[in-house]
């Protein structure tokens, strides 16, 4: 079967006018990759990297003035052949929704009302998509909860009864509850303790490994991806600039950026110096010609100010869009 | 023995908290005590996670509020009793904070050198306009930064880093004996913030500054600190030197936290990976 | 400054209704120091004549010309609220921001003054105080108490936004920049507190202009004074709409109505513009 999901080409901009001037901001600017069915592929980035308008416009979540400008998404749920989620009515999109593809939002330990139970924002969103009686669903939702290690007892709280980390396992049982084939997660463990990440992030292993879903994980922690992901996109001021297996990647990356995120982190026990980068991300109403990390790279050439490099093979299933790569100069 | 930089007596602080039939009063802070010496600068770490009451403590010794019980000493007085403008004033020039959004802690509205020019004006000794951005620029030069970069700019002209730079700098200008950065560098990008974390280290080298570095992240405490304490719902469950904490902590939940703590080359170490690692016995559950 | 203007002009099109009618209603009231009739003389031209070329609001029952009458009654209505709505400003942003900042028993003490005025009735209490001043009542004293009486609902609103801003990390910044509470509130708060300044400027100017008709077209006031109210009055007095002589009383309606619907559109449109978030948006930084 082919990849779950496929995306062509995709830009999506801001496009504003204000009393008279257009601003345009290309968040997202020409990607393109596959997710194959049953894997973990992270998304990593800074802020302004565009990944979480990229997510946003993947799960059809956007409105003007954020427009798709060009470029398809396809998803191919099960059975279906693969589809432009673009070109969905309302009616299907509807049923799509939580039913094969589910969204888990940045901070959306806020998303449960805060004036109903725990169950009653499970019937509100996840009951017609099941096809049960009420009963059923509710053993359903329960027997859910029972292997993400949650109480029973946890339908029947508030949501600022329960801790942060709970509210958040809570959020990811309400996505999962349906068991759909493909899983969106904007970073989901950012605002939570060390320790309760290190639980939520085995949750989200295991629910993976149980349901052969495919996850979408986007987060700006480069050590959750190494322990998380099976394959890992790195963007860049709205472009990818690299994309490998996990272990490939952190092996040996081919893209100055990613050599230069992995390389900065510190760690406990390790007192090699570590270095930050000079410069700053850039702006995306008006970025720099050519390579958009030309103007911070420390390999730049002067085709780096000239031509835009694409994404090419230069390993087994592992791409970078970079020039100094393709001539196999290694950061 | 000569005063000591910074002293807390068995300091806590309480909330009363609770809703309209609860009153509730929460212990943030429990009787914690530390001393930083004057002689000798030092990077003096306190980690915690959220909840821990590690923000509490940092607005303590700012002064911003006042302890419940206990005593913050600076060089010997008593914070709670210095009273009016001028003694005010004149502690502003010795500590200065670092708050951890950048582009919070500077008004979006406001061109950010006019931070730097009213700092230099109000705790030195600069009398008019040229002075103010003569010591500016000498504060902006020691963050790797300069005036001419920045005059005239509003905050979103700048990246994270740089506008945190921007705020250390301002930091810097009265010539403080203690900076007190309360997770400055968790709001800022990866790739920018071991720029600002080697910036303390040359602080404290340098300008002979003390830095009380209040974070949760472990790993970018490892490479600058001298001494730790570790904090957990308001108490500290272990302290000492900064490396040897780290490397062997002795407190159950020190353990915990640096077990938790992934990173990328643990991710490969054995077969089976970081996560599935032993049962996170997590300690969170319901509210009491 | 101009190319705000300009862009006001051209992309909002309630700023450029706003603009139009209140210049339209500006000129009318310059006007007025070229009025070839002195204001307050009466008889001075034929009464009860309708519009006409050579009176082009018709004459009153009082031998006056409607349309210089209305001249001069404009401009005094309209420099009667303008210093009501500044004045009450002052009063509301001073209240408001110290509050505020201070917090504490400060606080308390001025928003339970804000209250007081608040609850106070105003209609009555300006009746009143005409009947105990009465002939020495005069336009300024009035405009004194009704901006008194006008600027403690706008204080909250204004404390309330104090009140977030002062949790803000920027505010500590400035504290330990040195700068005291005078500094912080009038350089750093301010800017975040004008939208609600200036549309609260705009509805002021109604009220009060509102409370001045009302005050005149009963007699609570100086009627000798031209005014919009005034001349409604006399209107009254003289049974102008059962005599006929509508264009009496239409034309200082019509008019006042026109500053009212000119006063909104502005306030809407300058609002929209001066709000923090949207100037972000416009500097390029939301």
């Amino acid at each position: 079967m082919g990849p779950i999901l496929a995306v062509e080409g995709l830009k999506a901009y801001y496009q504003m006018r204000y009393f008279g001037t257009l601003r345009e901001v290309r968040a997202v600017d020409d990607i393109t990759l596959e997710i194959q069915r049953d894997e973990i592929y992270g998304l990593a980035g800074e802020s302004s990297s565009g990944k979480s308008t990229l997510i946003k416009t993947i799960a059809r979540a956007i409105r003007p003035p954020l427009n798709v400008v060009d470029g398809a998404v396809r998803f191919d749920f099960a059975g279906q052949g693969p589809r432009d989620i673009y070109t969905l009515s309302a009616p299907e999109l509807a049923a799509t929704r939580w039913r094969h593809l589910s969204y888990i939002m940045q901070g959306s330990m806020n998303v449960l009302n805060p004036v109903r139970r725990i169950q009653h924002s499970f019937v509100d969103f996840a009951f017609r998509h099941m096809d049960l009686p009420m009963p059923a669903f509710l053993r359903r939702v329960e027997e859910h909860l029972g292997h993400l290690s949650l109480r029973p007892d946890v339908l029947e709280s508030f949501p600022h009864e329960l801790s942060g980390g709970m509210r958040q396992r809570v959020t990811i049982a309400l996505a999962t509850v349906c068991r759909p084939d493909f899983i969106i997660a904007d970073e989901p463990t950012t605002a939570l303790d060390v320790v309760v990440q290190k639980g939520v992030l085995e949750m989200i292993r295991r629910l993976q490994r149980e349901m052969g879903s495919s996850v979408l994980f986007v987060t700006h922690d480069m050590a959750v991806h190494a322990n998380l992901t099976d394959r890992l996109g790195i963007m860049y001021a709205g472009r990818l600039v690299e994309e490998a297996p996990t272990r490939a990647l952190f092996r040996q990356p081919l893209h100055p950026y990613t050599a230069h995120l992995i390389r900065s982190l510190p760690r406990i026990g390790d007192d090699t110096p570590r270095h930050g980068l000079e410069g700053r991300p850039p702006n995306l109403a008006s970025p720099p010609p050519g390579c958009r990390f030309h103007p911070r790279c420390p390999l730049a050439m002067e085709v780096c100010q000239q031509t835009t490099p694409v994404m090419q093979e230069l390993a087994p299933g592992h791409r970078v869009a970079c020039h100094a790569a393709a001539q196999g100069i290694l950061p | 023995m000569t005063v000591p930089l910074l002293e807390l007596r068995s300091v806590g602080k309480t909330y009363a908290g609770g809703g309209l039939f609860s009153r509730r009063r929460v212990a943030a802070v429990k009787q914690v005590s530390f001393t930083l010496a004057a002689e000798t600068p030092e990077v003096f770490a306190i980690i915690g996670e959220s909840g821990s009451g590690k923000s509490s403590l940092a607005r303590m010794v700012l002064g911003m509020s006042t302890a419940s019980e206990g005593q913050v000493l600076f060089r010997g007085q008593d914070l709670a009793a210095s009273r009016g403008r001028s003694a005010r004033l004149d502690f502003m020039r010795q500590v200065q904070p670092i708050f951890q959004n950048p582009f919070e802690a500077f008004n979006p509205l406001t061109r950010v050198d006019r931070y730097l020019y009213a700092t230099a004006r109000n705790l030195t000794g600069a009398k008019n306009q040229s002075e103010a951005e003569a010591a500016a620029d000498q504060a902006l030069q020691q963050v790797g930064l300069s005036l001419t970069e920045l005059r005239g700019r509003f905050p979103h002209e700048l990246s994270g880093g740089q506008l945190q730079r921007a705020a250390i700098a301002r930091a810097l200008i009265p010539g403080p004996s203690l900076l007190v950065a309360d997770e400055p560098v968790s709001m800022i990008d990866a790739s920018l913030r071991m720029t600002i974390v080697n910036l303390f280290r040359e602080l404290r080298d340098r300008l002979q500054v003390s830095i009380l570095y209040i974070t949760h992240d472990l790993a970018t405490a490892y490479t600058i600190s001298d001494r730790i304490v570790i904090m957990r719902q308001g108490e500290v469950v272990e302290s000492g030197d900064a490396r040897a904490v780290l490397a062997h902590p002795q407190h159950p939940y020190s353990i915990q936290l640096k077990n938790s703590v992934l990173s990328v080359e643990g991710a490969w170490n054995d077969d089976d990976d970081a996560l599935a690692h032993g049962a996170t016995r997590s300690t969170e559950g319901t509210r009491p | 400054m101009w190319k705000i203007l300009r862009d006001l002009l051209r992309y909002n099109w309630e700023f450029t209704a706003g603009v139009i009618l209140l210049a339209g209603v500006a000129i009318v009231a310059l006007l007025s120091f070229v009025s070839p009739y002195p204001p307050l003389d009466v008889y001075v031209v034929a009464p009860d004549l309708p519009p006409s070329m050579e009176h082009w609001l018709g004459t009153t029952s009082r031998g006056q010309d409607v349309f210089w009458q209305l001249s001069v009654a404009i401009r005094n209505t309209l420099a009667f609220g303008i210093v009501v709505a500044l004045i009450s400003r002052v009063i509301a942003l001073a209240v408001g921001l110290f509050a505020g900042y201070a917090g504490g028993p400060v606080d308390r003490l001025l928003m339970s003054v804000n209250d007081t005025f608040i609850v106070v009735p105003i209609f009555p209490i300006l009746v009143l105080f005409y009947f105990v001043m009465r002939d020495q009542m005069s336009w300024g004293l009035l405009a004194l108490v009704a901006a008194c009486l006008g600027w403690a609902y706008d204080a909250r609103l204004i404390r309330s936004i104090a009140l977030s801003l002062k949790t803000r990390e920027f505010t500590a910044q400035s504290a330990f920049s040195g700068m005291n509470a005078g500094e912080i509130v009038t350089r750093e708060h301010l800017p975040y507190v004008m939208p609600v300044v200036f549309t609260t400027t705009m509805n002021n100017m109604n009220w009060s202009i509102g409370l001045e008709v009302t005050l005149s077209v009963l007699g609570f006031t100086d009627v000798n004074t031209p005014t919009i109210g005034g001349m409604i009055y006399w209107a009254n007095q003289h049974a102008a709409l059962v005599s006929g002589i509508w264009w009496w009383i239409a034309a200082p309606v019509a008019l006042v109505i026109a500053v009212f619907v000119a006063l909104f559109l502005l306030a809407v449109s300058m609002n929209e513009y001066i709000d923090p978030r949207s100037r972000l948006a416009r500097m390029g930084g939301g």
